[in-house]
C-alpha cells in the first residue's frame, strides 16, 4: 500500500502551491495549515490533478484556491455533502475537505453526523479557532461559554461542542487532532488521514490572531502529544475523548470500518431497461 | 356534447381496501383488450386507513388526462368517500355501484342524480374463502363495461402471481361472482379494438422522467424522500447501477443538491428529484451551480403549496420559485413536461441543456403527471448531441471561465492534468480566482447570461398546434385537458391555436411573437392561485391586448369542459 512506482515523479510541497495570495491575516494559523496540506500531498506523492479539495465558507474554507489541485469553494456548511458526491462519482480521486468550527459544526453539523456514519473515503480537516473570524468575531459551537462578544454579551453560557466525541459516536474511522503551529506534525496527520480508508477527521487547532489573540500565546504551550498510543477500540477511544483536555495531539482513534463506495453493477445502455415498460 | 369515445371509472374505498391494486388490475385488463388508458391516484395523507380513489379513463385512442365527469363510481365502502366529492364529478348519466351494507349513501352521491346499483359486495367476498371485496368489484366493473372476465382474471394472475394457486382460484371465483351479480344498467360499452398491445408502454410520469434522464446520460443521483417525487429516486436506485451510475440517499435536500454538484464537478451528469419544500431548501446551492457553472438537473414534482400544503395532490404553483427563487442575478433553465409521456422527452432534453449550457435546469413536473400511469404508444427515440465542452489539451493558463462569444467555456474535470481550477461561488475572474472587482463581476454575469441568450433551444421550446384568431397559451400539466377542449372546439367549428411552453426560462420572446402571428385573442391557462404563469408572461412577452388569464389553484384538475366553456363563451369578467 502507498508504494510509489519507481518512475513516479517526486513532488515538492511547492508543486501544490497556487499563485493566489491568501486573504488571511498575518499570523493566522491557517497559513501554517496550508503549508501542512502541501507537505502532506508531497509526502503522498499525489499528482495535483488527482486531488480535489472541497470547502464551504469561512476563513479556513478559502484554502482550495491557494493550492494547485482541483478545488471547490461551495456554500456555507455543505462541503461534506459536495465532497461525498464527488468521491462517490469519482472514487479514483483523493478528496480532502477543509472546514472551520462554524462551517463544520454549526451550519454543517448534520452533514458531519452523516458523513461519519456513511464513512466515505474522505479526509475532513477542520481548522478550529473557536470563533467566526470572517464575520468579525462571533461565538462558534466550540467557543468557551464566557467568551464575551457583541452578539453574546457576557458569553453564550453554552457548553462547547465536542466534535471528536461526536465524530466517534457517528462512526468516523480515523480521528486525530493537530496544532497549526506544528506544520510537520499536521502534515503527518493529514497524510495518515488520507492513507486510512474511510472517513478521516482531523481537528487542527488554528489560532485566530485577530479575534482570539489569547489563543496564539496560550495554545502553543497547552498542546501536548497524546499520552497513550492510538487505539482501534471505540469504547476506549470514547473514554479518552470524553476526558481529554482538548489539547491532546496525535492520532486518537483508527477504526477498521469498510468505506462506503456504491458502485455500478453493469454498463448497459438505458434502452435495455425499456422492456419493463413494454406491454 | 360530442364526447370522445372514452369511459371514466372511479374506484373508492378506505386505504388498504385494495382500491389501487384493483384499479391497476382493471387498467391491465383493459389494455390487454386493446384499449389505451390513464390511471391517477388520489389519497389522503394516511398510509393506511385513510381514503383512496383510483381514477381510470379507458379509450380506444391514447388519453393522457381525465375528462369532465365519471361514468361509473364504484364505492367499496362509504368511509370518507365525501372527501372526494369535488374530485369525482357525477351526473344523471353516471352510475354508482355500492354495497347495501355500507350504510347510508352520502348526500353528495344521492344529489348527483346518478343511477344506483346495489350489490352486496362484502357479503359475496365473505362467502368465498380467501377472496377480497376488490376482486368482486372488478368482476362487476368488467361486466358493466364489457370487458371479458378472462382478461380480468389474467390480469389478477399477473398481479398476484401464478405461484399462489389458492389465492388465484379465490380471486377468480370472486371476479365471476361479481360479474354475475352486476346490476343490469345501461352504460355505454366501449368497443374493444382487440388490437395487439405489443408496442405500447405502461409508464408513470415519474418513471418516464427517470428513464428520460437516464437516456440523457445521467450517471449520478442524490435525493431525499418526498411526496410525490420519491418514485423517481426509487426507480433510479434500481436502474442507475445497471447503466453505470449510482444513487445516494442524502440526509436532507441541502445534502442532495450539494452531492450532485460535487458529482457533476467530477464529470458525472447528475440529477436530483424533489418537491416544493425540497426545492426551497436547495435554492442556495442551485445559485452556487449557476455561479460555478455546474450542469445539474433538478426535477420538482410539484404539489399543492405553500409549505407542506397538500403533499399528495397537484398544483402548478412552483413556477415563481423555479424562475425567481435564486438570489442575485442567476440565469438558469426551467423546463416543464406537457404530459405524462412527455416527462420522458423533457427530462432527456433537460439533461442535454444542463450539460451543454453548464448550468442548472429545473424541470417542473407535478403530482398529476408524476403519479399518473398511462398506456401509450411507444415514444419515439430522441438523440441529442450532448457534450460538455472540455479543454482539448493541457495548457498553461487554462481559464475555466473564459469569456467566450457563446458564453460557454471549456470545463475540465478532476484528473485532467493542467486543467486544475477552483470552482467558486465567490465572484471570480476567467481563471476562477476570487475577485471583488466590478469589471470581473460584470464580465462573468454577462457571460452566464450570454450562454442562455445566444443558445438555439430549437423546436422543443413549445408545442404549437393549429391556427386561429384565438390562442390558448399554457404550460405543463394543463396542456392535455386543453388539447381535449380544443379538439372539441374544432369539432364544433371553432378554430383555436394551442401554444404550450415546454421551456419556461429563459423566455423566448421572438419565438412566441412568431407563434402569435395572426392571433387576436389569447387565453392564458394555468393551475395556480395567483396567476404565476400569467404574470411571468406579462413580464417577458408582448401579448395581444385582448389577453385573459384563467388561473385556478389545485388540487382539482382543470377539466376539458371548463376550458371549452371559456373558449366558446369567453371568460366571465
Amino acid at each position: 500500500m502507498n508504494m510509489i512506482p519507481a518512475t513516479a515523479p517526486a513532488f515538492k510541497p511547492a508543486d501544490y502551491k497556487s499563485s493566489v495570495k491568501p486573504v488571511w491575516c498575518p499570523g493566522c494559523g491557517d497559513h501554517s495549515v496550508l503549508l501542512s496540506f502541501q507537505r502532506a500531498l508531497a509526502e503522498l506523492a499525489l499528482p495535483p490533478e488527482q486531488v480535489a479539495i472541497v470547502s464551504g465558507i469561512g476563513c479556513s474554507s478559502r484554502i482550495p484556491a491557494y493550492t494547485n489541485c482541483y478545488g471547490f469553494h461551495g456554500v456555507h456548511g455543505r462541503s461534506l455533502a459536495l465532497a461525498s458526491g464527488l468521491k462517490v462519482a469519482r472514487p479514483d480521486l483523493t478528496v480532502l475537505v477543509a472546514s472551520g468550527d462554524g462551517d463544520g459544526f454549526s451550519i454543517g453539523g448534520n452533514h458531519l453526523l452523516h458523513a461519519c456514519r456513511r464513512n466515505i473515503d474522505l479526509t475532513y480537516i477542520v481548522m478550529d479557532n473557536r470563533i467566526y473570524g470572517m464575520t468579525k468575531g462571533q461565538p462558534s459551537p466550540t467557543t468557551e461559554p464566557d467568551w464575551d462578544t457583541a452578539i453574546s454579551p457576557g458569553g453564550t453560557g453554552l457548553s462547547p461542542f465536542h466534535p471528536l466525541v461526536i465524530a466517534l459516536a457517528s462512526g468516523a474511522n480515523f480521528i486525530a487532532r493537530g496544532f497549526a503551529g506544528n506544520i510537520g506534525g499536521c502534515a503527518k496527520l493529514i497524510a495518515e488521514a488520507v492513507r486510512t480508508p474511510g472517513f478521516s477527521f482531523v481537528q487542527i487547532l488554528s489560532p485566530c490572531v485577530t479575534f482570539r489573540p489569547d489563543q496564539q500565546r496560550g495554545w502553543k504551550d497547552l498542546v501536548h502529544p497524546a499520552a497513550v498510543p492510538e487505539t482501534d477500540d471505540p469504547a476506549r477511544a470514547a473514554r479518552r475523548l470524553m476526558t481529554d483536555d482538548g489539547f491532546n495531539i496525535g492520532v486518537l482513534y483508527r477504526g477498521k470500518r469498510e468505506p462506503y463506495q456504491p458502485a455500478p453493477k453493469a454498463y448497459l445502455a438505458p434502452s435495455h431497461l425499456e422492456a419493463e415498460f413494454a406491454l | 356534447m360530442n364526447r370522445p369515445a372514452s369511459l371514466s371509472i372511479a374506484l373508492t374505498g378506505s386505504g388498504g381496501a385494495g382500491v389501487m391494486t384493483a384499479g391497476q388490475t382493471l387498467l391491465d385488463a383493459a389494455t390487454s383488450s386493446g384499449l389505451y388508458g390513464l390511471m391517477t391516484r388520489s389519497t389522503g395523507p394516511q398510509i393506511r386507513g385513510g381514503e383512496a380513489a383510483a381514477m381510470i379513463r379507458l379509450s380506444s385512442h391514447p388519453v393522457q388526462s381525465h375528462g369532465d365527469r365519471f361514468d361509473i363510481l364504484l364505492a367499496l365502502d362509504f368511509d370518507n368517500v365525501e372527501r372526494f366529492a369535488e374530485e369525482l364529478p357525477l351526473d344523471s348519466e353516471s352510475l354508482i355501484v355500492a354495497d347495501p351494507a355500507a350504510g347510508e349513501m352520502p348526500a353528495f352521491l344521492k344529489a348527483s342524480g346518478a343511477a344506483i346499483g346495489l350489490v352486496p359486495m362484502a357479503q359475496l367476498a365473505k362467502s368465498i374463502a380467501g377472496s377480497r371485496i376488490s376482486m368482486v368489484a372488478l368482476g362487476i366493473l368488467a361486466r358493466i363495461i364489457g370487458l371479458p372476465e378472462s382478461a380480468v382474471i389474467a390480469a389478477v394472475a399477473e398481479s398476484i402471481g401464478r405461484k399462489k394457486p389458492e389465492a388465484l382460484a379465490a380471486s377468480e371465483k370472486a371476479v365471476m361472482a361479481g360479474s354475475a351479480a352486476a346490476p343490469e344498467v345501461n352504460v355505454p360499452k366501449l368497443a374493444l379494438p382487440h388490437t395487439p398491445r405489443a408496442g405500447r408502454w405502461s409508464i408513470t410520469g415519474n418513471e418516464a422522467a427517470a428513464f428520460g434522464a437516464l437516456k440523457g446520460g445521467v450517471k449520478f443521483v442524490a435525493g431525499y424522500p418526498i411526496t410525490p417525487a420519491t418514485e423517481i429516486l426509487e426507480w433510479m436506485a434500481a436502474a442507475l447501477p445497471q447503466c453505470g451510475g449510482v444513487l445516494v440517499q442524502a440526509e436532507d435536500e441541502l445534502a442532495s443538491i450539494n452531492m450532485i454538484i460535487g458529482a457533476s464537478f467530477g464529470g458525472a451528469p447528475s440529477l436530483t428529484a424533489t418537491a416544493g419544500p425540497g426545492l426551497s431548501l436547495m435554492t442556495e446551492a442551485i445559485g452556487l451551480a449557476v455561479a460555478s457553472e455546474i450542469p445539474l438537473v433538478i426535477v420538482d414534482v410539484m404539489r399543492s403549496g405553500p409549505s407542506t400544503g397538500i403533499a399528495t395532490k397537484s398544483e402548478q404553483s412552483d413556477l415563481n420559485i423555479a424562475v425567481y427563487g435564486l438570489h442575485g442575478d442567476a440565469p438558469h433553465v426551467v423546463t416543464a413536461p406537457l404530459s405524462v409521456a412527455d416527462c420522458l422527452l423533457t427530462a432527456q432534453w433537460s439533461v442535454h441543456l444542463a450539460e451543454t449550457l453548464q448550468t442548472p435546469v429545473i424541470m417542473l413536473s407535478d403530482q398529476s403527471l408524476g403519479q399518473a400511469r398511462v398506456v401509450i404508444d411507444r415514444p419515439g427515440d430522441l438523440a441529442f448531441a450532448t457534450q460538455r465542452l472540455a479543454p482539448e489539451a493541457a495548457s498553461v493558463g487554462y481559464a475555466r471561465y473564459a469569456t467566450t462569444e457563446s458564453g460557454i467555456s471549456a470545463m475540465s474535470v478532476p484528473g485532467f492534468p493542467g486543467g486544475q481550477y477552483t470552482a467558486d461561488g465567490l465572484t471570480h475572474n476567467a481563471r476562477g480566482t476570487p475577485t471583488s472587482q466590478a469589471k470581473d463581476h460584470v464580465a462573468q454575469l454577462d457571460k452566464r447570461q450570454r450562454k442562455l441568450d445566444s443558445f438555439d433551444f430549437g423546436a422543443h421550446w413549445a408545442e404549437i398546434d393549429g391556427e386561429g384568431e384565438l390562442a390558448v397559451l399554457t404550460w405543463g400539466s394543463s396542456t392535455e385537458p386543453l388539447r381535449e377542449a380544443i379538439a372539441e372546439a374544432r369539432a364544433g367549428g371553432t378554430d383555436v391555436k394551442l401554444i404550450a411552453l415546454r421551456l419556461i426560462a429563459p423566455a423566448q420572446p421572438g419565438r412566441l411573437t412568431a407563434a402569435l402571428a395572426g392571433v387576436k385573442r389569447v387565453i392564458v391557462l394555468e393551475q395556480s392561485h395567483s396567476g404565476q404563469f400569467w404574470r411571468y408572461l406579462r413580464a417577458h412577452y408582448d401579448l395581444p391586448k385582448d389577453a385573459i388569464p384563467i388561473h385556478c389553484p389545485g388540487p382539482l384538475p382543470i377539466r376539458p369542459g371548463e376550458i371549452l366553456t371559456y373558449i366558446q363563451q369567453g371568460v366571465p369578467a
